[in-house]
């Protein structure tokens, strides 16, 4: 089993998840070059969080066109696992992988803090170690993390199981106020229809350590490697 | 020709402009001239402080780097180094705070990894005018994104600072800025120019009209048209800039470079003048060849372009294709400018003709140095003066006032917009007593901070001087740190203004008085003078950063209460000292009266014994006694707990209650203790001769002070944590 982690110019959290992969969950796991078309075999594409291109046209818009992204994109629709994180939500939203779109965080601030997410699907390569209405606190830190699809689209996730975490507060309660970047339906997290490609606006590689404030996030890292051993 | 007119506007004096003609045995042309400017203008030459920095200790066995590099270098053990920095940027942050602000970060920066250093921490220290005006929260607002704009996209995360607020600050805020670089202690990079004929390269972003003049300006007062100057502040690639941390680090890993300077303040001039003075060399380079984002740039322009984003490199003569491919992989320019020549000259070509050719030692080593003359200031005899005034009525109220004061308020509005958790290091969130940050694959941590009271520096420098070292060194050992090395960052007035000098010697006399009696060297830092608008100065503002180390990340403490039942223990005297303090100044609008005063070896021993309990677990939590006093710090201990848990306590000293309530007394910390250690704890006190005294218990949901068993503070956790927590987004209306 093989981790690949996507370098972007302007990743920035692409040796953080190579650390939490590797140091934390002991995991073989390689980066990915955003200029090549090699995916060295690996068996999870991890888009990680950033700036790629500086983001200064919509997030993750020149990312998606990357080279590499070819291959990303292929991989995803033999069915292969891809985990955005952030920015590599963001990204994934651009490559059309994942419906929807980020618009600016409603209170229009970067917002970097420890919040709640609940798992609301824990049928999915990412989740199923976790409970289902499991409260997890992780970090966010994003600036267009306020997610955003149309009223068609919002019905069509609902009805597929597709929000895999929403912002809520430590017990577990929906309100604005836990929904710090105003998404819709309170989406922290969103899979594929397929169930094999997840974009999440938290950073589980940020939580996964006591040191660091919250071990919560391990348990995405946890489900991937249990599904795929 | 140069003529006076000329020669003023370049911020030179006849006197200097003569001493340039006799140097290079010749009038400069305008070009040269404006090369002499930048070199010789205060921001870079040191001229009316170099005399008096020289009292400050710069030696130490773990020191690696002192004062005179792009940072300052020390030994954290285990093959690795700490290379850090503190820098201003004031002026521009005034005229437009957002790339003001910015560039600030991605001028420090540069700094750290010029050396070899991949950048791990930011932090600063911000001091604007009060946020009644909208003015100065317009600006407030604008350095904010500034620096979280830059710092968020680089990935380096901001995880601490301080911010003070004072009038002096509405015209001329201060943004001083600190960033902490870990490198392999046998791979650091200096600016050398070494090998004659090795090639010099031009890397990064492409050179415009952008910045000239900015160290000029930094050196100047400013006046009614200050806001003019606004085209002289760059603009921040902070995409670039990743790019170019990336590209170099990967080029440092590899032994294909000789040395290599950002280009930062006086861009092209200041690299390569100081690169061939260091080496004792000279550069030639070709203006021709330079990546420009411009048509039809003059010599003049390109030299004193303060673009960013841009670094020169000397590579080995072989080496210059692998160093090309690797910025063409990370898409930036690698060019071939020049090379280093012998002879120690700056020579400089365009369109075929030499426009420069100076003696690299005139420019770097030969500037005026100044022992500019000093006076005390008349201000001192009134201002130190308190006339009587009223004890409180509801001590509780003022409390809660001094807890929503802007500057004791909880800055959470403020580093919420900074990314402070990207690279996984930070142990503590921002608002404990230092900042945190683990180091991979070891037990130990770095913890640093930035401190400096400026009202303190205004009515005794001396005095503030010290205390901002002892206060940064107390935050450190609050959470279980050694201080191992300081960077100061030193903002004053115009120094051709005696009493300004007289402020500045006083304050560098008690940093070095506190940096010797702590055994910490300076390691470097910065002088900000000219921080004068409209003839108005601000306080002196003298802001430390202190780096430890903490030996054993898993012992380290953080400021709030763990649990209810826990003993609060006071470490150190209170004494009637209410000069200058937060009180004074938001109760009853004086700046007055003396600054308390501090016994460095009192002191001393106070964080001794602070670290001793830390490292035999004695304690659970502790937190410094500094702005608001003693029942400030004891409220902060419940809100910064995570469990907000309150406390009962009483306090039985003789004087006067607000003094001890809310004086600001040096040498002070809290601490709580669980019951089965307080014994262990007071007997080591005693032992250590450190006055410890039981306060009381933590426990309930009330802040709750008796005095003489009277009760005189009684309030919910809740309501102070609603008065501290939401005073700043209250300001700017967001909640």
């Amino acid at each position: 089993m093989k981790f690949g982690v996507v370098i972007f110019p302007g990743s920035n959290c692409d040796y953080d998840t190579y650390y939490a992969l590797k140091n934390v969950f002991k995991q073989k796991t390689t980066f990915l070059w955003h200029k090549e078309h090699d995916l060295k075999n690996v068996d999870c594409v991890i888009l990680p969080g950033g700036f790629s291109y500086g983001d200064y046209l919509r997030s993750g818009s020149i990312a998606a066109f990357s080279p590499l992204m070819q291959e990303v994109k292929e991989f995803a629709l033999r069915g292969g696992l891809v985990l955005g994180i952030c920015n590599g939500f963001q990204i994934l939203l651009e490559l059309g992988l994942l419906p929807g779109a980020m618009l600016r965080n409603e209170k229009l601030k970067f917002l970097c803090q420890f919040i709640h997410i609940r798992v609301e699907n824990n049928k999915t390569p990412f989740s199923h170690q976790a409970k289902k209405g499991q409260i997890l606190k992780v970090p966010i830190a994003h600036f267009d993390g306020n997610y955003f699809a149309s009223p068609e689209t919002i019905l069509e996730i609902k009805k597929n199981s597709q929000i895999v975490f929403r912002y809520s507060d430590a017990k577990g309660q929906l309100n604005e106020e836990a929904n710090v970047n105003g998404s819709a339906e309170s989406i922290a997290g969103l899979i594929n229809k397929a169930g094999n490609v997840l974009g999440m606006m938290p950073h589980p590689e940020r939580a996964s350590e006591v040191l660091l404030g919250s071990e919560d996030g391990r348990i995405i890292f946890e489900s991937i490697i249990a599904k795929l051993s | 020709m140069i003529d006076k007119k000329i020669i003023e506007e370049h911020n030179l004096t006849l006197e200097e402009y003569e001493k340039i003609v006799q140097l290079i045995g010749r009038e400069p042309n305008i070009t040269e001239l404006g090369i002499f400017s930048l070199m010789w203008s205060e921001h870079c030459s040191y001229k009316s402080s170099k005399i008096h920095l020289k009292k400050l200790p710069v030696t130490g066995k773990n020191v690696v780097q002192g004062p005179g590099e792009n940072a300052g270098i020390i030994d954290i053990g285990d093959g690795l180094v700490a290379v850090f920095k503190i820098e201003s940027h004031n002026h521009p942050s005034y005229i437009e705070p957002y790339q003001g602000a910015a560039t600030g970060i991605g001028g420090i920066l540069r700094d750290i990894f010029t050396m070899g250093a991949r950048p791990i921490a930011l932090l600063d220290s911000l001091r604007f005018g009060p946020l009644s005006k909208p003015k100065n929260k317009s600006i407030m607002e604008g350095v904010v994104s500034g620096i979280a704009g830059y710092g968020n996209s680089i990935g380096v995360p901001t995880v601490g600072g301080d911010i003070y607020f004072n009038d002096c600050y509405s015209r001329n805020p201060l943004v001083n800025v600190f960033a902490l670089g870990i490198a392999e202690k046998n791979k650091i990079f200096y600016a050398k120019a070494e090998g004659i004929g090795n090639p010099v390269l031009y890397v990064g972003s492409k050179t415009g009209r952008d910045g000239i003049h900015g160290a000029t300006m930094a050196s100047a007062e400013f006046d009614q048209d200050s806001e003019k100057k606004r085209p002289n502040v760059q603009v921040g690639d902070p995409f670039k800039e990743k790019l170019l941390v990336e590209a170099c680090l990967e080029v440092m890993a590899k032994d294909i470079i000789v040395g290599i300077q950002d280009m930062g303040a006086a861009g092209l001039t200041c690299s390569t003048s100081e690169m061939a003075a260091n080496s004792g060399a000279g550069i030639e380079i070709n203006l021709d060849l330079v990546p420009q984002r411009e048509e039809g740039m003059t010599p003049y322009e390109m030299m004193l372009s303060e673009s960013q984003e841009r670094m020169l490199i000397v590579a080995k003569k072989d080496k210059v294709e692998e160093v090309q491919q690797i910025f063409s992989k990370w898409d930036l320019d690698a060019v071939t400018i020049g090379q280093v020549t012998e002879g120690g000259r700056l020579k400089v070509r365009f369109e075929g003709k030499i426009v420069v050719d100076l003696p690299v030692d005139a420019i770097i080593n030969l500037c005026p140095v100044y022992k500019r003359e000093s006076k005390i200031p008349s201000y001192l005899k009134s201002e130190t003066i308190i006339k009587p005034f009223p004890s409180p009525e509801n001590y509780s109220k003022t409390l809660l006032k001094l807890l929503s004061s802007a500057t004791i308020a909880e800055k959470e509005w403020v580093y919420r917009q900074y990314d402070h958790t990207v690279q996984v290091n930070t142990a503590f969130l921002p608002g404990a007593d230092a900042s945190l940050l683990r180091i991979k694959n070891s037990k130990k941590a770095l913890a640093l901070t930035l401190d400096g009271n400026s009202l303190y520096s205004y009515l005794d420098p001396r005095t503030g001087g010290k205390i901002a070292v002892a206060e940064a060194c107390r935050n450190l050992a609050c959470v279980g740190a050694r201080p191992v090395g300081v960077t100061n960052c030193l903002n004053f007035g115009n120094p051709e203004k005696p009493e300004i000098m007289w402020q500045f010697k006083e304050v560098v006399e008690g940093i070095a008085q506190a940096c010797s009696a702590f055994n910490i060297p300076v390691t470097g830092g910065n002088v900000s003078f000219y921080n004068d608008t409209e003839g108005i100065s601000i306080y002196p503002s003298p802001v430390l950063g202190v780096v430890g180390i903490v030996d054993d990340v898993s012992r380290a403490v953080s400021p709030g209460f763990k649990k209810a039942g826990d003993s609060v223990i006071l470490l150190g005297e209170n004494k009637e000292e209410l000069g200058c303090s937060e009180y004074l100044k938001c109760v009853f609008n004086m700046e007055k009266g003396i600054p308390p005063q501090i016994d460095l070896k009192e002191e001393k021993r106070i964080q001794e014994f602070c670290l001793e309990t830390i490292s035999m677990s004695l304690i659970e939590s502790a937190h410094d006694i500094s702005e608001g006093g003693l029942s400030i710090s004891l409220a902060e201990c419940s809100l910064l707990s995570p469990l907000k848990i309150g406390f009962s306590l009483a306090i039985q000293d003789d004087m006067r209650l607000d003094a001890l309530l809310f004086g600001e007394t040096q040498s002070r910390i809290v601490v709580s203790s669980s019951n089965q250690k307080v014994k262990k704890l007071l007997n080591l006190a005693k032992k250590r001769k450190v006055k410890a005294t039981v306060l009381g218990k933590t426990g309930g949901d009330r802040i709750i002070i008796y005095h003489s068993n009277k009760k005189i503070i009684d309030i919910p956790v809740n309501e102070a944590y609603k008065a501290w927590k939401e005073a700043i987004p209250d300001i700017f209306q967001v909640k």
